[in-house]
């Protein structure tokens, strides 16, 4: 009885713990951003101070244009989401359904893309986005975001629409379904779950990245990432200005990310409990 | 009218071939059932004639019909998968209601095509739950449900009852022999259970490896099976071999050598077999009596007793294991010696290469039908 409490006890401390240290630049960015640049800066830092709304009007509403940047960011992040779901609900279909020979290493190969650095194909991109007359426009970014994310997407709905008894789908084949109707009607709502996770996961990843959407965009086309770096050196470091800057452009998706948490956990569990 | 024809039906998955040349014909309204052991095709086969997997080579006719290129919709059939294969997110009349709801059938007219298959099966009060409410039995009546309200040419079953528990199954196979007298529909029925081939069939088709090994009524089967494969796999329990040889063969009887050295004198049919050729001789349990002038002599080494009935396994001279299955109040305990008479025109005998040697007389009921048609005679 005493051993058992006192493990409990131990994992609690522990948890805490870890859970403190990777919450703790977060915590400390969140404290910063109601600080004045000087508190902001102070050392030893301070913990109590009489909190500010100066930052966020001045990040918001000054200089950088906030609305517009969050708006380019939902813009790509949903966008290139459904467009990649479109792209991967019926490759991930014929693949789980309809295998080939080859399905395995094209399945492989989709993931090795993801093996390599992002910067590897910087070059050519550059150069076939101002070819193109691509930088700076937000669907130019919207396409690399597909592609970048598609690998990931056709993996997880590959393995959400595995769990699916084909012989369901054979049902419905019986029953008259065509290829849209068994997608449709069967397949999709069976797969809900997952595609939701799916979508979520993508969106997340979509509106985090920062490589392609600082090299490829200028104030057009910038997403919320673009604008958090445009803080950190023309005028110096603003610690307490940088601060309030992050935390309104992820508060977006960690509110989000909260509110689907239960959604995401059970996506990404699927199948793992029957 | 529906009939079923394959014609030389061949399936190759990579280069394996599965099916390997099946011809076969299935009457209007028969009841046919594909038995074997597992991994014997009997499944493939049954998917090829509904259009879930494609043909290799071959043709499938309904009706007459070439219905290779046909999609498994557009064939007219319907089927029962092992694993119910249940729309999970739909209720029990959605379920059944689906063909019609995709084939543009108004709502009205739907329901009452659901409801009239649910009567039959007694589902009414289950039309409005989802499938995982049901219980095994349930979900294979809804299954069946689905079936019948598209009014299908073919009922196709693949092993339907092989998730269920054993008291439920006798019922089910009872209800599904007076599913088929009710409705009066052709019906192909895939099975490795061989008592629900025997209890089911109009028409028992075995298979073995991707190949026919007997077409024939259930009664045929068990009394003139045609080879030791079908021999060994209808009946319950198995049904026994011994090898031995004959001689003073002539005159259409064969006199075969039996355990303990004495002989049996078997009609068979005159030529069949040539003198000093080795045989096997089979015996089903059912064949064998205990008498006191038997011809074989053992010793019992377990009893087996089901209540109604008596299972003895004997060890002959010889060191054979012979099974005898006899009345319930068999008074034999283990470790007697006991007599065993066979009687020679119930004896099969199997050349070298397995096949049966025919027998002059047939059984009388190997050639009846089990059923007639509808307003047919028995």
């Amino acid at each position: 009885m005493n051993r058992t409490l006192r493990r409990k006890a131990i994992t609690t401390v522990v948890a805490w713990i870890v859970a403190l240290l990777i919450f703790f630049p977060i915590i400390w960015m969140l404290l910063a951003s109601f600080k004045t640049e000087i508190e902001a800066v102070a050392t030893p830092p301070r913990l109590i101070f009489t909190p500010t709304l100066e930052n966020y009007r001045d990040v918001a509403f000054g200089r950088a244009n906030y609305l517009h940047c969050a708006w380019n960011s939902i813009y790509l992040s949903v966008g290139s989401t459904v467009l990649a779901l479109l792209i991967a609900v019926p490759a991930s279909y014929a693949m789980a359904f309809f295998p080939t020979r080859k399905t395995k290493d094209l399945m492989l190969w989709m993931l090795s893309t993801k093996f390599m650095p992002a910067v590897g194909v910087l070059v050519p991109i550059y150069l076939i986005f101002r070819d193109t007359g691509l930088l700076d426009v937000a669907t130019g970014l919207l396409l690399v975001y597909t592609l970048v994310n598609l690998p990931i997407v056709v993996w997880m709905l590959y393995s959400f629409f595995k769990e699916v008894p084909p012989e369901i789908l054979e049902a419905g084949r019986m029953d008259g379904a065509h290829a849209r109707d068994e997608l449709l009607l069967l397949l999709l709502p069976l797969a809900l779950p997952g595609i939701a996770s799916t979508a979520l996961l993508s969106i997340i990843l979509s509106w985090n990245e920062a490589f392609w959407s600082l090299n490829l965009t200028g104030p057009t086309a910038a997403p919320l990432t673009y604008y958090i770096a445009s803080f950190s050196s023309p005028e110096g470091l603003f610690w307490a200005k940088l601060s309030a800057a992050s935390t309104l452009a992820i508060a977006p998706i960690v509110i989000f990310g909260w509110l689907s948490q239960r959604q995401l956990v059970r996506g990404l569990t699927f199948g793992a409990v029957k | 009218m529906a009939t079923v024809t394959l014609k030389d039906v061949r399936k190759k998955f990579g280069d394996v071939e599965i099916i390997k040349g099946v011809s076969l014909e299935v009457l209007d309204r028969e009841f046919v059932v594909f038995v074997g052991p597992s991994g014997c095709g009997k499944s493939t086969l049954l998917r090829l004639v509904a259009g879930l997997e494609e043909i290799t080579s071959g043709d499938v006719l309904i009706d007459g019909q070439r219905v290779n290129d046909v999609s498994p919709a557009a064939r007219g059939l319907a089927m029962v998968f092992q694993s119910y294969a249940l729309y999970p997110h739909m209720s029990v009349s959605e379920n059944m209601g689906f063909s019609l709801r995709l084939a543009r059938v108004p709502r009205e007219e739907r329901a009452k095509k659901v409801m009239a298959a649910a009567r039959i099966l007694q589902l009414e009060p289950l039309l409005e739950r989802k499938p995982r409410q049901l219980s095994g039995g349930q979900r294979q009546r809804v299954a069946i449900g689905r079936a019948i309200v598209r009014n299908p040419k073919v009922f196709l079953f693949d092993e339907p009852l092989s998730n269920l528990d054993a008291a439920l199954r006798v019922q089910m196979r009872v209800e599904l022999t007076r599913l088929h007298d009710a409705l009066q529909t052709t019906m192909i029925y895939v099975t490795h259970d061989q008592v629900e081939a025997m209890t089911l069939a109009d028409k028992i088709v075995v298979l073995q490896a991707g190949v026919i090994e007997q077409v024939g009524s259930p009664m045929e089967l068990f009394h003139h099976p045609d080879n030791l494969f079908v021999a060994g796999f209808i009946g319950s329990p198995k049904m026994n071999f011994l090898r031995t040889g004959a001689r003073n063969v002539g005159e259409g009887v064969a006199r075969v050598t039996l355990p303990g050295g004495s002989e049996l004198a078997v009609p068979i049919e005159q030529g069949a077999l040539r003198e000093g050729a080795p045989l096997t001789l089979g015996v089903r349990p059912e064949h064998i009596a205990l008498a006191a002038g038997g011809q074989v002599r053992g010793e019992v080494l377990v009893v087996e007793r089901l209540g109604a009935s008596t299972l003895l396994h004997v060890r002959v001279e010889g060191g054979d294991l012979l099974t005898v299955h006899t009345d319930g109040e068999c008074p034999v305990h283990m470790h007697d010696q006991v007599a065993l008479s066979l009687p020679p025109d119930r004896v099969h005998l199997f050349d070298e290469r397995g096949q049966a040697l025919a027998r002059p007389v047939r059984h009388p009921l190997a050639d009846a039908r089990v059923r007639g048609p509808a307003g047919g005679v028995a």
